[in-house]
């Protein structure tokens, strides 16, 4: 399969469809916390790195096969998550944006300092197990649990509280419970992405998970559109391609990455499909077919 | 040694008190955490930085030119990346403040390079006192003195002056207030430049103290000032002011006492700690919802 898919495309463009995997599964994750969940959380580049570092590690000093590692990387990640999410989800507000970007720099400096995750030399060497076919099998088995989530009652209740906690509190949804439910498969995925992510590029350094990357990752959840699924697709790839289209501008990339956002936040406040619905498009299209079927007519 | 962690945390803390108090004014008023703030305060640090060395001038001077340049450049920010979002939702607002902070952050590196630039040593003259067993420059008292008379301005102008009463009619309930017959949009403005400002004053001193001003300098500042308002009980002032001190001084003895090479982490996880057991923060006012 692999093997099949290198004979037709161009590594450049393999790398680049990876990288757009990864990032999926790590905005789809975030996605569900802060998209449809609505808590705003900025360290997901913390949980990211916790996968990425369980992950090579347990490849490097154990021996494991990639699949363990990789369950691993989400279980651990997802733990963590849950312990960070258990005190500070109860609470309402942008207390979880504080506490997760604290935390993310805790986890950065920790595995700065950690002999084992090879301090600030990163760790090198980590077996190249990932690749075309795994990311994408996963991104679509995320994608297809995913949206059967959202559809689903707990989807709901999960975007009830996003909407308005106290009601939906009202309407007999624990939302401590769920909240943290949410937080728990989010961070999962972000384990999964870092463990992809270290065994794509062989090399992971505690500087690749700043600040940053939690922003990055935000930044596609909400340029697409917040909570929806196909909004979230479109950010990410956007958002991945932007830096390698930008590329002609050299120096300027950034200025104009940075610009873009505001621009695009100004235009569409809610992102890109953030007020796009089924129903609008189907209905727009049947008014414009009817149209021109009234005109073919009085032409006739 | 624990009285000299002390100043030196004091003075580190109070130049995080004031950008701290920046985050907390602007999210008390608008509910946004403006990730900008931090790229403000590094643009405060080179505005000094370049009128000192073009028109050698002395370090106040810097410090108050450097300040009327921040105010300038927070209320455009505030004026073309945050009024237009202002009916949508928060974290669009977000976003485009994190825009804004890439922007900026990127624009110093394009003008500047991305390298470590310092003052003149002939800035200000550093004389060394002895009190007993601590060290204090003068530096360190300029620092202090500076901040506290910005802080204390700052305690008159809220509670004493018109539009301080506005500001803080604002930061209760924008609606009730632009009921009241008061310009909304103006008091924002004057929020923004008001937290610049002081923020352009921390930016100048930190350069002067570490000797060391670069574009990407606001980043950890910015988070670590956001903390500090957090701590402190975000929205309230003296709450920012309280925050950055003991963040500062907690910092300072952190390193002494425990590793230097955990110094980023103690900062936040000390936040972490205080907000599992009062999350409305140290001066907060805990708020129950009414519906």
């Amino acid at each position: 399969m692999e093997a099949l898919i290198q004979q037709y495309i161009d590594i450049y463009y393999l790398q680049i469809l990876v990288l757009i995997g990864i990032n999926l599964i790590l905005a789809l994750g975030l996605n569900l916390i802060t998209g449809v969940t609505g808590q705003l959380s900025m360290g997901h580049a913390g949980f990211m790195s916790i996968g990425a570092y369980t992950s090579a590690i347990l490849a490097l000093n154990f021996g494991m096969p990639f699949g363990v590692c990789l369950l691993a990387a989400g279980i651990t990640a997802a733990v963590t998550g849950i312990i960070i999410g258990i005190p500070t989800l109860r609470l309402e507000g942008d207390y979880l944006a504080m506490v997760t970007i604290g935390f993310a720099e805790i986890v950065r400096v920790v595995f700065l300092n950690l002999e084992i995750a090879g301090r600030g030399l990163g760790l090198s060497g980590i077996p190249a197990s990932t690749n075309f076919t795994v990311v994408w099998l996963l991104v679509i088995i995320i994608v297809l649990l995913n949206t059967g989530l959202l559809k689903s009652r707990p989807g709901r209740a999960l975007y009830s509280i996003r909407e308005d906690e106290l009601a939906a509190e009202a309407s007999g949804v624990n939302t401590t419970r769920y909240k943290v439910a949410a937080f728990a498969i989010g961070t999962f995925l972000a384990g999964i992405g870092g463990s992809l992510y270290a065994h794509y590029l062989t090399y992971i350094n505690p500087q690749d998970f700043g600040f940053m990357k939690s922003v990055e990752i935000l930044n596609m959840v909400v340029l697409g559109g917040m909570g929806s699924i196909p909004g979230t697709i479109l950010g990410t790839v956007v958002l991945t391609i932007a830096p390698e289209v930008l590329r002609f501008v050299q120096d300027y990339r950034l200025l104009f990455y940075g610009a873009l956002l505001v621009i695009l936040m100004i235009f569409r406040p809610n992102g890109l499909l953030g007020d796009v619905r089924w129903i609008d498009i189907k209905r727009s299209w049947a008014r414009f077919r009817g149209r021109r079927e009234a005109r073919s007519s009085v032409d006739g | 040694m624990f009285w000299q962690q002390l100043v030196n945390g004091l003075t580190l803390g109070s130049t995080y008190a004031l950008i701290a108090l920046g985050y907390t004014m602007v999210y008390g008023i608008v509910q946004l955490i403006n990730f900008a703030h931090g790229e403000i305060y590094m643009f405060g640090a080179f505005a000094g930085l370049f009128l000192v060395l073009t028109f050698k001038i002395n370090i106040f001077l810097a410090i108050l030119g450097a300040m009327i340049f921040c105010m300038l450049l927070g209320m455009t920010v505030e004026r073309v990346a945050y009024r237009p979002l202002r009916g949508s939702s928060r974290l669009s607002a977000l976003i485009s403040a994190i825009g804004v902070s890439i922007f900026l952050s990127t624009l110093m590196v394009l003008v500047r390079g991305p390298n470590v630039t310092s003052y003149p040593a002939e800035v200000m003259e550093i004389a060394t006192y002895n009190l007993g067993a601590i060290e204090v420059s003068s530096l360190q008292v300029m620092i202090l003195v500076t901040a506290g008379l910005l802080m204390l301005g700052l305690e008159v102008l809220v509670h004493r002056t018109k539009i301080g009463k506005a500001m803080r009619a604002c930061s209760q309930d924008l609606d009730a207030a632009r009921l009241m017959g008061i310009h909304v949009d103006r008091v924002i403005s004057f929020t923004f430049a008001l937290g610049s400002a002081l923020a352009a004053a921390g930016g100048v001193m930190v350069g002067v103290y570490y000797n060391a001003v670069q574009p990407y300098m606001g980043v950890m500042a910015g988070l670590k000032a956001f903390a500090a308002a957090v701590l402190g009980g975000i929205g309230s002032i003296p709450g920012a002011m309280l925050g950055g001190l003991a963040l500062g001084i907690m910092e300072n003895l952190g390193i002494a006492y425990l590793s230097s090479s955990y110094k980023d982490a103690i900062a936040f996880g000390i936040l972490i700690l205080v907000l599992l057991v009062r999350p409305q923060g140290l001066l907060g006012r805990a708020t129950t919802k009414k519906v």
